[in-house]
């Protein structure tokens, strides 16, 4: 029952990743292409998620637990330090480079086109990588 | 290239992608971030919460198989971009998504909900580097 619940949680996701468009990295390449061929389509995106988000949110956190775990695991962090914001540039540079963001490539896995797995070979390096790096600069866990 | 604007398509996509997070939340309790999620499948430790991550990549890359029964066809994958800059692109991804601590799922959707001040700077930096880098390839380094 939790595996089928947490399978059918990703498939919705990767329906809406597909059906916004987000599954192509032209797409997403041309919403930061401002100066250029721009597509608008990401911040409707981002729209559409955070109009359902905000308030189920409001409603889940009403409860004490979730209904499948024994309690919410949320990051208890709140420091906006030089990490954060140096982690974030670099991602965007990438993100910028290869179209792909990895919530975008996940479900771009079920179309079976090579250079997704070219890419998310490239991102499990660099995941590994940094963790690598982390423990020579100890860090915090990723949300 | 030119894609066209889909703003239907993409309020409703973004509102699937929305209603994943709260039944992520309501469920599991979990943040539906995709680096967290991809990050713990790389951990062996915990096998009741690998198989609980793994499952959750196999209905995302399920999505586009069963939009070709509805709808007949695949998504359009069109990259263009050379491979290598793919390569390099997803190490420095790799890289920065694990020092933001997230990445447009985790921060952008999941943190802005919960009103994250780390969610909101981080998902302000990277979606201005991105425009700044794209910016550079196509027009000052003329594309690639």
């Amino acid at each position: 029952m939790r595996l089928f619940s947490a399978f059918a949680i990703g498939l919705i996701f990767g329906l809406g990743i597909t059906i916004s468009g987000m599954i192509n990295p032209a797409k997403v390449l041309n919403f930061f292409d401002i100066a250029g061929t721009w597509d608008p389509s990401l911040a409707f995106v981002m729209a559409g998620a955070l109009a359902v988000t905000i308030p189920g949110y409001r409603l889940v956190f009403r409860r004490p637990a979730p209904a499948m775990e024994q309690g919410f695991q949320l990051p208890d962090t709140r420091v906006i330090d030089r990490r954060l914001v140096l982690g974030s540039a670099t991602f965007g540079i990438g993100w910028g480079i290869a179209g792909f963001c990895p919530g975008g490539a996940l479900p771009a896995l079920g179309t079976g086109d090579p250079t997704v797995f070219l890419f998310l070979a490239a991102l499990i390096g660099g995941l590994l990588l940094a963790r690598v790096l982390q423990t020579r600069f100890p860090a915090r866990k990723p949300a | 290239m030119e894609t066209a604007f889909t703003p239907w398509a993409s309020l409703g996509g973004g509102a699937l992608i929305g209603l994943a997070a709260v039944l992520l939340m309501a469920l599991h309790g979990r943040i539906l971030g995709a680096t967290g999620i991809l990050g713990g499948l790389l951990r062996f430790n915990d096998p009741s919460d690998w198989s609980l991550r793994a499952a959750i990549v196999a209905g995302m890359a399920a999505g586009p198989l069963v939009w070709l029964l509805v709808a007949g066809e695949l998504p359009a994958i069109d990259l263009p971009v050379p491979n290598w800059a793919v390569v390099l692109g997803g190490l420095i991804v790799g890289v920065g998504v694990s020092y933001g601590g997230g990445c447009t799922s985790g921060h952008g959707v999941c943190g802005i909900a919960r009103f994250s001040g780390r969610s909101i700077v981080a998902t302000l930096t990277f979606m201005a580097t991105s425009i700044a880098t794209v910016f550079i390839i196509r027009h000052v380094m003329g594309g690639w």
